[in-house]
């Protein structure tokens, strides 16, 4: 990060960084759900010779870059509702086969964005729980419980600064122990034990130190970093 | 057997009030907006309606949702950037809401049309969509309860029909036609086109013309709904 020390500039690592890191997390030849909003920009970092096939729930495998100019088909579009492309090999198939590919644990990788992630692995990305908001779902339960690795990206501090990364998910659940590791801005968390005895390791710190991490989320962390 | 008819007007003939109907699509691909403006035409009101969504912008179901005709939307996200139809009926308590889990709204589709009594599905558990549902552990695994949704008549936007029937469909439009079409008493599909029997590769057909009960030819994405997607905002 910059040295400038101007009061604008941002610890650890931005949204591209948290995807670059995620990108390079994702075993090759993996078969990837990338959810709306953050999640998505993780194919930007997916090389070719990586030969991930990135699913979309709305029916397809082989789903390539959003697509520009003649190659928008409203027919063609991706979870977000964004036209996309079609790579060789491509296949389509109904919503029911969709879901059951993730349901049934076919796909390696889900990474999803959220509110909350506890110790436990337990996700909160689906509602806020305020009554005033329109609760949508979309996808979000079948993916957190149904893909071998669920990932989670997301800044580690909310805009009031309270950590992500809690004790006990405080926003409605959209899965009980799903998620094996949290990217975020200052650290990467990978999640085990049990839901007795959950651990958190440290395995990567961004402009932070563990001991901070531990003040930042009053959780007791891990150091995995090595250093 | 299959009948062919020549508009969408005649083709959603005969659906009452009150009735549950599944429309196809996945936003708007796949979406019968042809057989949706039909249904507006024909003024069936109460109806519960089966979708992914709730509805985006001005066109097909926003609209009847927009004209009161839906009494309850059973679907996983309605909440869209240019749901405003569906935003101002569900704030206002004149519309009801079944919100599913997408996967499970596909499952419980296809249970429905596939003579499935019920079934267990890891998806949901501990979460509020899972309240006051049956649940039960198997291999070590917490499972919950979910029932099959049937529906009255399924509106689907298929690409090709052949002469018995048989649909095929393009893309991402595919979405949850094939599995709505074997879960409504009557299905009616709108279609690119027709073509004779045989016209399809037997090996290609993705819904076969069992399922079938009405199709209806229909241009490909008119001008109008060109217009109606150039209006809204970003997609979300």
């Amino acid at each position: 990060m910059s040295e400038a020390g101007s009061t604008t500039s941002r610890r650890g690592l931005d949204r591209a960084g948290i995807a670059r890191a995620v990108a390079r997390d994702i075993p090759r030849g993996s078969y990837v759900n990338l959810g709306i909003g953050l999640p998505t920009t993780v194919s930007a970092y997916l090389r070719p010779q990586d030969e991930v096939t990135l699913h979309t729930e709305n029916g397809m495998l082989g789903m390539g870059p959003e697509a520009t100019g003649d190659d928008v088909d409203p027919d063609l579009i991706n979870a977000g509702k964004v036209p996309v492309t079609e790579l060789p090999g491509a296949s389509y198939f109904h919503h029911a086969d969709s879901f059951a590919m993730m349901r049934g644990g076919h796909l390696d990788v889900c990474v999803l964005g959220a509110y909350q992630v506890s110790v436990a692995g337990d996700l909160a990305n689906w509602h806020t729980g305020r009554a005033q908001d329109i609760p949508a779902v979309g996808g979000a339960m079948d993916l957190a419980i149904g893909a071998k690795q669920t990932f989670v990206m997301m800044t580690l501090l909310d805009r009031q600064g309270h950590a992500k990364l809690v004790q006990a998910c405080t926003y409605p659940l959209t899965g009980v122990g799903c998620v094996r590791r949290v990217y975020t801005d200052l650290a990467v968390f990978v999640l085990a034990g049990d839901a007795q005895a959950p651990t958190v390791t440290v395995t990567a710190a961004f402009d932070a130190t563990v001991e901070e991490l531990r003040e930042l989320t009053g959780l007791s962390l891990l150091d995995g970093t090595g250093s | 057997m299959v009948a062919f008819v020549t508009s969408p007007f005649d083709a959603v003939a005969g659906i009452p009030d009150g009735a549950t109907v599944m429309i196809g699509g996945f936003g708007e691909a796949g979406q019968p907006v042809a057989l949706i403006e039909a249904l507006l035409e024909h003024g069936a009101r109460d109806l519960v309606v089966v979708n992914n969504n709730a509805g985006s912008a001005e066109v097909g179901l926003a609209l009847l949702i927009a004209a009161d005709r839906v009494r309850k939307v059973v679907c996983s996200f309605p909440r869209q950037s240019d749901s405003w139809h569906f935003d101002e009926k569900y704030r206002a308590g004149t519309i009801e809401l079944e919100l599913v889990p997408q996967g499970n709204l596909a499952e419980r589709i296809r249970a429905a049309g596939a003579g499935i009594g019920a079934f267990y599905t890891p998806t949901g558990y501990g979460t509020l969509l899972a309240a006051g549902k049956e649940t039960r552990e198997i291999d070590g695994r917490h499972h919950v309860l979910e029932h099959p949704l049937r529906a009255d008549f399924a509106l689907i936007r298929a690409h090709l029909a052949d002469e018995r029937g048989n649909l095929t469909y393009r893309r991402t439009a595919r979405n949850f036609g094939p599995i709505m079409a074997t879960a409504a008493t009557t299905t009616i599909a709108e279609v690119t086109r027709v073509v004779p029997a045989g016209g399809i590769d037997p090996e290609n057909v993705v819904t076969p013309g069992i399922y079938v009960d009405r199709v209806v030819a229909v241009e490909p994405a008119s001008g109008a709904r060109d217009a109606a997607r150039h209006g809204r905002g970003a997609a979300t």
